[in-house]
């Protein structure tokens, strides 16, 4: 069984096709990584599943739950981290994971915020304010918000752009526990092509709002006759009809 | 609706008002500055005119049922500006939280943060200047629900505005209850008024407050119908409100501005 099922998922803007025609799934335990130069239509395909968007056509389903007539079900199922989207800045550390908590309908908010601030080792910002936090440590505070509910479906977009390499890789590496752990499925999109290849087990490359790719990362630069994941992906960006089959 | 999506909206305003004193001083010093610049202003009325007739129920009772209904409104709108100031619309939209759990969270803030400043104001009222709520009776407690309704759904409105428009449309909200206060008989009888405007002060609601108290402090009888048309007006204004915020909400999730919230338009 699927944990996100996007069946023909369409999103016009006047004349402009921002998402065409897209269907994929993710199973439980699954990292999935959604690449494409700018302006292919990943944040407006997470927007969509994040309900924050409405679809011009086609199907998002959470486990089993409709987006469109079942929506509290299917978020109280999913959430998300975003570098665009850092929690508010006015609100302390622990003030923003009650809030967010409670949004969620998280049952022992105190034990669950607990755990979060060890998992991501913010123990010490517990009463500091957001906005004083560096962006590394905010980064990580949106990380411990999107793991509050104990998702099935983890939207993640960018999510480590503003991390330091170590930061990163340990960022990396706590969100790939996780997701083995508690067989949560992760849609990721990056432009670091060294991250996808270490975290993401499935890529789905987009151009213009279409699949033109689709594989494990590591094998997919060689069947496309490229040595590294990274000119491939210029390859998407640059010349994406020298693909199509 | 579920309760605790409403309490962590309520509570995000504690946490806020707590913080600092800026927040708190903003619902008590322009209503206390108005209760102490017209309570002076009614002592001195009552110093030069005919002995026999008390300023202090007209007008300064009359200044404090608007203040009450400005803080309602207010109320509202700042708790939907904290999320628009933070650009937090993406973390809220995105989580399970309904549309009218999101608007009861903003009512349930104003509830708590308008009957703080109300206390204020009758607390300063009534020891310096001597004012009694009692004079107004039983009538007190629906002129005070129908501001109430009144001033949520005119938040509720202001809000869809600044939805709509962006947050550079934020300027709209603080003149309403000026521009409102001419019309809805505040300081005179709305018999003073031309009778074009009299007709248009009558879908105001606070109107039939106003006319309501002044019948009672200078001993005439109030119309309990007339007070039910102000309560099925302010009703009927805070359920067209809604239908407003949510189709607006909805226009917005449509055409993906709740997503791009700082470009204002989505063109």
């Amino acid at each position: 069984m699927s944990i996100l099922s996007v069946s023909n998922l369409r999103k016009a803007y006047r004349d402009t096709l921002a998402v065409d025609d897209l269907s994929f799934a993710t199973a439980p335990g699954e990292i999935v990584g959604l690449l494409g130069p700018n302006g292919a239509g990943k944040t407006t395909t997470i927007n969509m599943i994040l309900g924050v968007l409405e679809p011009s056509g086609g199907r998002i389903r959470i486990e089993e739950r409709d987006l469109a007539t079942d929506r509290r079900e299917a978020l109280l199922r999913t959430n998300f981290a975003a570098v665009y989207a850092p929690l508010p800045g006015n609100l302390t550390v622990d003030q923003n994971l009650r809030f967010f908590a409670m949004l969620y309908g998280v049952a022992s908010i105190r034990r669950r915020i607990d755990a979060l601030l060890e998992q991501f080792d913010l123990v010490r910002f517990r009463h500091m304010k957001c906005g004083v936090l560096s962006s590394g440590e905010q980064t990580r505070v949106s990380l411990a918000k999107a793991m509050l509910n104990e998702p099935r479906l983890l939207l993640l977009d960018e999510p480590t752009a503003s991390l330091d390499p170590a930061t990163a890789r340990d960022v990396r590496t706590k969100i790939r526990r996780v997701t083995s752990e508690a067989q949560v499925s992760v849609l990721w999109t990056s432009h670091n092509m060294y991250e996808v290849e270490a975290v993401c087990d499935r890529v789905l490359f987009l151009s213009h709002g279409r699949v033109l790719l689709e594989g494990n990362p590591r094998t997919l630069p060689q069947e496309h006759g490229k040595s590294t994941l990274e000119e491939l992906f210029i390859t998407v960006a640059r010349e994406p009809l020298s693909l199509e089959s | 609706m579920r309760l605790t999506p409403i309490s962590a909206i309520v509570l995000r305003q504690f946490y806020l008002l707590r913080a600092g004193p800026t927040r708190v001083l903003s619902l008590v010093v322009w209503v206390a500055i108005d209760i102490i610049l017209w309570g002076f202003m009614t002592k001195y009325l009552n110093s030069v005119t005919a002995a026999g007739f008390d300023f202090v129920p007209v007008l300064l009772g009359a200044v404090l049922m608007w203040d009450f209904f400005t803080r309602v409104m207010f109320g509202v709108t700042m708790a939907f500006f904290e999320d628009v100031w933070t650009r937090n619309f993406l973390n809220v939209f995105g989580s399970p939280i309904s549309i009218n759990e999101y608007l009861a969270g903003l009512v349930s803030s104003s509830i708590i943060t308008s009957a703080f400043s109300l206390v204020v104001m009758l607390a300063l009222a009534t020891a310096l200047f001597g004012l009694s709520f009692l004079s107004y009776g039983g009538l007190l407690v629906p002129f005070l629900m129908v501001l109430f309704l009144f001033g949520i759904a005119l938040g509720i409105v202001a809000c869809s505005f600044v939805l709509r428009y962006g947050p550079s449309a934020e300027w709209f909200v603080w003149p309403i209850p000026a521009i409102l206060s001419p019309f809805a008989g505040v300081f005179y009888p709305v018999s003073t008024m031309p009778a074009w405007v009299q007709t248009l002060a009558h879908v105001l609601p606070p109107v039939y407050v106003f006319e309501g108290m002044r019948a009672i402090v200078t001993g005439g009888a109030t119309s309990g119908r007339s007070l039910a048309i102000g309560g099925a007006l302010a009703v009927f204004y805070l359920l067209s409100a809604s239908v407003v915020f949510t189709r607006v909400y909805r226009k917005a999730v449509r055409t993906g501005l709740i997503a791009r919230y700082s470009a204002e338009s989505i063109t």
